[in-house]
């Protein structure tokens, strides 16, 4: 046993989860204390087993770690293999680091369904596992598309009034993206097997293979499309402030904290290998894009008068400094895309944790049913403000060391962008400060909020642990990114290899032809 | 001993730590006493490590020590990294000394308030982030201390946070120099691809050995770095968070809005002398933008009524004073006004505070009068610490205004019209201070019965560091002595080796002034200095003590201008009208009612109900909603394959 999960430690923190949420079926459903506890007692323990994965993970390569191969279905070429890298690490701690707080925040909130809520949790557990350590595209196509199902879920029976509309908004959007994907994927596969001979679905593979720009350019769009919604770029975003409102608090952390870096991670892990020349080509329109998000998120996030919208226009905000660092095409940009992937999923899961806590108390979310509860509830106005501090990139915490590399790397590249996302970080003390204002100074002049409780152990608990870690990258992120810096230099210096190459056959038109000829067969 | 530097603002944090996480089980006593102490121990660590410098040759008096590489990423480093030489030596020694004596102030004048514990905790982060700033030998670590001490002004500015106009102020200040910040952000990019460093002598070696004066691309460094002064030491037109930041305790005012934090600009200018001297147009900015904040600001000081809002304006106009000094290339005196500056501001504010304290909290001098038979302590400190600000011979604050005056006269860098500029707003400064000295210590009290009972002297805890800074405020001018006096500019010289690579730069420069007839023109602009603080001091005596009737009289007299200055110009206001509501208005009813609401959902949803339609008509035997559009993605899916494989 404890061998098998040595040799096979990704298959089991991937699998850990839906084999528990199979046994809770057996569970009778009164025994809601004890599926709490299992649930939180099973996620700490995929917390645990994938420690070691950081622990061990070598910094000095770039090469795939933790390996498993398989063939599945041979004939088609498709394998089960998982693998990781620099680029997918963190997002797997991170992951299996917020499943138990979110389980644990989840206690006293959910009350109706409990065994289901925690199946469907454990489900997606194992959705966002597999999405970030497939190294077969059919393989990551199955999580990519299976997690929405128990996403999809979360919102529509679990959420608030308009969860319907908001789950199947969701559902829509993100299914839209996926088939464009899809046809994608299978068009690889068709170009891989004319260019080799050899039926894979193997990213490897696949990845070896050069594509004629002109190629490049649709399957980038289709890619880039079923990314840019999940991230989410300007104009896709729409789906997110609905999902998130409609969301129950467990769902909104998940969904901020790892879903929507889904996106970003597909973009470095696919956008930008497989299609070096044209996404080469599209960094002006994603900046652009991605600025806009920053700002307009912002301003945006600024005006609403809902906790969560603010913190779900939040997200737009800053997810489009995440792409504008992707995009940047520098060492510096990638890593603080990176480390920001990383920040997103703390601070804004954190703020997302601390809504849910005072609208379980409130039974409301609107900023102006709040003030002044820093009189009240201290311990919850002093957690609110590190994380508040920590969202608006204050150097010493997280934010700043994500905000500071993306913006200094899009300025080697481009100036002009980084002087326009750099205004972000003048509206991101604006919206943040002023919602923090609302909500904990002022007169405490509502009778409703003269009875709140402070934070319960629980509570704190769960806020405790996010806590630490946001020092812990603001003040030594070198811990983190020395193991991601291999990668990241790998990838830029592979795909500008591979970029120049294209070119340079492209300009050889008997090439050229074959190159063609092999897509269009 | 430099290597022990890292003691320095440790044990602030340390201090930060008990009393953040265990302040509310020890109780208000012990958390003064470790919140003082631990500043003490820093001001302690900060003098051995003066006199070790003392002892070593001028050349050799440098000193870095790391402790660790904080971001790493590509060719990028930045370390966690101190820089001891004489500039950060006497930041420390000025930090921790005015900070130390602060802290026992605060131990009276927030008695009994409930949240002392906090007050001692961001107190300490304070100073922990400020020495951060002053030690710093990168400019990414100067950013973290830069950064850290904005928070804790915001976190002080709105302590008592349950009036709302106390965490607005808090709030704008830190949003104001969020917009400062910007400025400097950009600069320390430029920095970067510049110099391929961040590290601060790196930087000035590779540009002072690389670039000639006048290079385009270090003046647009200096130029951006200038707009992070602005913001923190609240220059025109980021000015406008410094009298709002009033709303903060006193001893917050005194420390972080006076004596300290305010100056970081000033000492960033310093820091970065070498880029300035090889930027003579951002040098001719930092001057301008000095000598006209120095002026604008003393003219409101002279309308104001509130002690405090008067106070925080004349901090405005000195620090204008500290700009126009580092602006003409006399960097060292711009440090040494700094350092006086800290002694007898912290001194005004706190003994502001004292009259607050006397006054039922009340900051309005139109209740106030005759309180010197019955503060003497306070008066008389008070008092001092005036002499000091007007610039009377002997006091502190004279030897290092005038030694700035001079140098905007004399300098290369200098000009007539700074000058002059400059002694009129001498004049306007011994004005206004008198008028608060007139109003608030002398004639009657003019308080309501209830307030004029309880008007007494402040405790001792109170008063001995008055009396500190009072000494401080008479006799810290003495080091720097200047040689038209007979003295020999002792802290001038001592802080040359920190700006030689400058002097070496603009070596061949001539002064405006020749040599030989430096000696009397020097006495002679001085003597004339003093005469329009007289005429200054004459002003306040015959309008506030003589014939306190006339100010109103006068200030009919000419309506518009008096209501225009009495408004501050109406600054805020047009702020609020061109920036701050236009923002907020689009924001809300354009960009999230029309276009995130009304166009982009609009789209999605009309795309959607299309769907649903075209659903409907075509299969009669859907069963729900999720499935349908399922179904018809994976028709849609098969289709396009087959296109691809059979095209």
């Amino acid at each position: 046993m404890i061998e098998f999960i040595q040799n096979h430690i990704l298959t089991t923190i991937t699998f850990l989860p839906i084999f528990g949420a199979i046994i809770l079926l057996f569970v009778p459903r009164e025994k809601e204390e004890f599926i709490r506890y299992y649930t939180v007692v099973l996620t700490t323990l995929v917390f645990l087993i994938s420690l070691p994965i950081l622990l061990g993970f070598q910094s000095g390569t770039s090469a795939f770690q933790f390996q498993e191969k398989v063939n599945w279905i041979p004939s088609l070429g498709i394998h089960y293999h998982l693998g990781v890298d620099g680029i997918s690490l963190l997002m797997v701690m991170l992951t299996t680091f917020l499943m138990p707080i979110v389980i644990l925040s989840s206690w006293t909130y959910i009350q109706k369904r409990v065994k289901e809520y925690m199946i469907v949790f454990l489900m997606l557990e194992t959705g966002m596992l597999g999405v970030f350590l497939s190294l077969d595209m059919v393989l990551f196509y199955i999580f990519w598309e299976g997690m929405l199902i128990p996403m999809y879920f979360i919102i529509g029976v679990w959420g608030g009034p308009r969860r319907i509309y908001a789950a199947l908004k969701f559902f829509i959007y993100t299914m839209f993206g996926g088939v464009l994907m899809l046809v994608a994927v299978i068009t690889l596969y068709f170009i891989h097997y004319h260019a080799t001979g050899v039926y894979s679905f193997d990213f490897l593979d696949i990845q070896s293979v050069l594509l004629p720009v002109r190629s490049q350019f649709w399957l980038f769009l289709a890619f880039a499309l079923a990314f840019a919604i999940k991230v989410p770029m300007f104009p896709f975003h729409t789906w997110l402030p609905d999902a998130h409102v409609e969301a129950p608090t467990g769902g909104s952390v998940i969904l901020a904290g790892v879903l929507l870096k889904m996106g970003t991670y597909g973009f470095l892990r696919f956008c930008l290998t497989l299609f070096p020349n044209v996404s080469t080509e599209f960094v002006g329109l994603i900046s652009v894009l991605a600025i806009i998000g920053i700002i307009y998120g912002a301003l945006v996030s600024m005006v609403q008068p809902d906790l969560k919208k603010l913190v779900a226009y939040s997200s737009v905000s800053h997810l489009g400094y995440v792409m504008l660092g992707i995009f940047a095409l520098t060492i510096e940009g990638l890593q603080g895309g990176i480390i920001q992937m990383v920040n997103h999923g703390l601070s804004t899961g954190a703020l997302f944790l601390m809504v849910g806590m005072i609208y379980e108390r409130r039974h409301t979310r609107m900023i102006s049913d709040f003030g002044g509860l820093a009189k009240q509830i201290p311990i919850f106005a002093t957690f609110f403000m590190i994380i508040t501090l920590s969202s608006i990139g204050l150097p010493g915490l997280n934010g700043f060391v994500g905000e500071f590399l993306i913006l200094l790397g899009t300025f080697e590249a481009h100036k002009i962008f980084a002087i326009f996302a750099a205004t972000g970080v003048i509206l991101g003390a604006v919206y943040m400060l002023w919602m923090y204002h609302r909500v904990n100074f002022g007169p405490l002049d509502k009778d409703e909020n003269k009875k709140l409780k402070d934070l319960n152990l629980r509570e704190i608990a769960v806020l405790v642990p996010i806590v630490l870690v946001i020092f812990w990258i603001g003040l030594y992120p070198r811990y983190f990114m020395d193991k991601t810096e291999k990668s990241v230099t790998d990838l830029l210096k592979n795909r500008q290899a591979k970029l120049e190459q294209v070119l340079s056959l492209e300009k050889q038109p008997s090439l050229k032809l074959v190159l063609k000829d092999s897509f269009t067969k | 001993m430099s290597e022990w530097i890292w003691l320095v603002p440790l044990f602030p944090l340390i201090g930060v730590i008990i009393n953040g996480l265990f302040g509310k089980y020890i109780g208000h006593k012990i958390v003064g006493i470790i919140g003082s102490t631990m500043i003490g121990l820093s001001f302690v660590v900060a003098c051995i490590i003066f006199f070790d410098m003392l002892k070593l040759p001028p050349e050799h008096r440098v000193a870095t020590k790391t402790l660790y590489n904080w971001i790493v990423a590509g060719g990028f480093t930045a370390q966690i990294s101190f820089l001891v030489d004489q500039l950060s030596v006497v930041m420390m020694l000025v930090v921790t000394g005015v900070s130390f004596v602060i802290h026992i102030y605060s131990i009276g004048y927030m008695h009994g308030d409930r949240g002392f514990n906090r007050f001692f905790t961001f107190l300490n982060l304070f100073v922990f982030a400020m020495l951060l700033l002053v030690t710093a030998d990168n400019f990414l670590m100067m950013f973290i201390g830069w950064e850290g001490v904005g928070l804790c002004s915001y976190l002080l500015i709105g302590f008592w946070y349950e009036d709302n106009y106390n965490a607005y102020a808090g709030r704008k200040a830190f949003v104001v120099n969020r917009i400062g910040d910007f400025g400097f952000l950009i600069g320390i990019f430029m920095i970067f691809i510049t110099f391929h460093t961040l590290n601060f002598q790196a930087v000035f070696g590779a540009a002072a050995a690389k670039y000639s004066i006048g290079a385009p691309v270090i003046t647009i460094i200096t130029s951006l770095l200038f707009v992070g002064a602005m913001g923190k030491s609240a220059q025109i037109p980021l000015y406008v968070w410094l009298p709002d930041a009033m709303a903060g305790p006193t001893p917050v005012s005194a420390l972080i809005h006076a004596a300290t934090m305010v100056t970081a600009g000033v000492y960033m200018v310093a820091r970065t002398n070498v880029l300035y001297t090889l930027a003579p147009i951002s040098m001719g900015l930092v001057a301008v933008i000095g000598v006209t904040t120095a002026f604008f600001a003393a003219t409101i000081g002279m309308t104001q009524f509130d002690i405090k809002r008067v106070l925080a304006y004349s901090t405005i106009s000195q620090l204008g004073y500290m700009f126009v000094a580092v602006g003409v290339g006399a960097f060292a005196a711009g440090i040494f006004h700094l350092m006086t500056h800290a002694f007898f501001k912290a001194l005004l504010f706190m003994g502001a505070g004292s009259v607050m304290h006397a006054m039922s909290n009340s900051t309005d001098m139109r209740i106030m009068g005759g309180l010197k038979k019955k503060m003497p302590i306070t008066y008389w400190t008070f008092m001092a610490a005036t002499l000091a600000i007007c610039g009377i011979p002997g006091f502190s604050g004279f030897f290092s205004k005038d030694e700035i005056l001079w140098q905007s006269f004399s300098s290369p860098y200098g000009n007539f019209w700074i000058w002059l500029v400059g002694v009129i707003t001498a004049g306007l400064t011994a004005f206004y201070m008198f008028r608060i000295i007139y109003m608030t210590f002398h004639g009657e009290l003019r308080a309501k019965k209830e307030i004029a009972e309880h008007v007494h002297e402040a405790p001792p805890v109170m008063t001995i560091p008055l009396i500190i800074l009072a000494i401080l405020s008479v006799i810290g001018g003495y080091v720097g002595i200047p040689k038209v006096l007979g003295g020999n500019n002792g802290f001038e010289h001592f802080l040359d080796p920190v700006f030689e690579k400058s002097l070496a730069l603009r070596h061949g420069l001539v002064p405006r002034v020749a040599e030989e007839s430096a000696h009397g023109l020097e006495w002679s602009l001085m003597t004339l200095t003093f005469v329009i603080v007289l005429v200054g001091i004459g002003f306040a005596y015959l309008l506030y003590y003589k014939r306190p009737e006339l100010p109103k009289i006068w200030a009919k007299k000419i309506n518009y201008v008096y209501e225009l200055v009495f408004n501050k110009y109406y600054v805020d206001e047009i702020y609020e009208t061109l920036i701050v509501n236009p923002i907020a208005v689009i924001s809300d009813s354009f960009l999230w009612r029309i276009v995130d609401v009304k166009i982009i959902d609009g789209v999605v949803n009309g795309t959607g109900s299309v769907v649903r339609g075209t659903g409907r008509v075509v299969r009669r035997w859907q069963t729900g909603f999720v499935q349908n559009y399922a179904l018809s993605f994976v028709i849609g899916v098969v289709i396009l394959v087959f296109y691809i494989i059979f095209m």
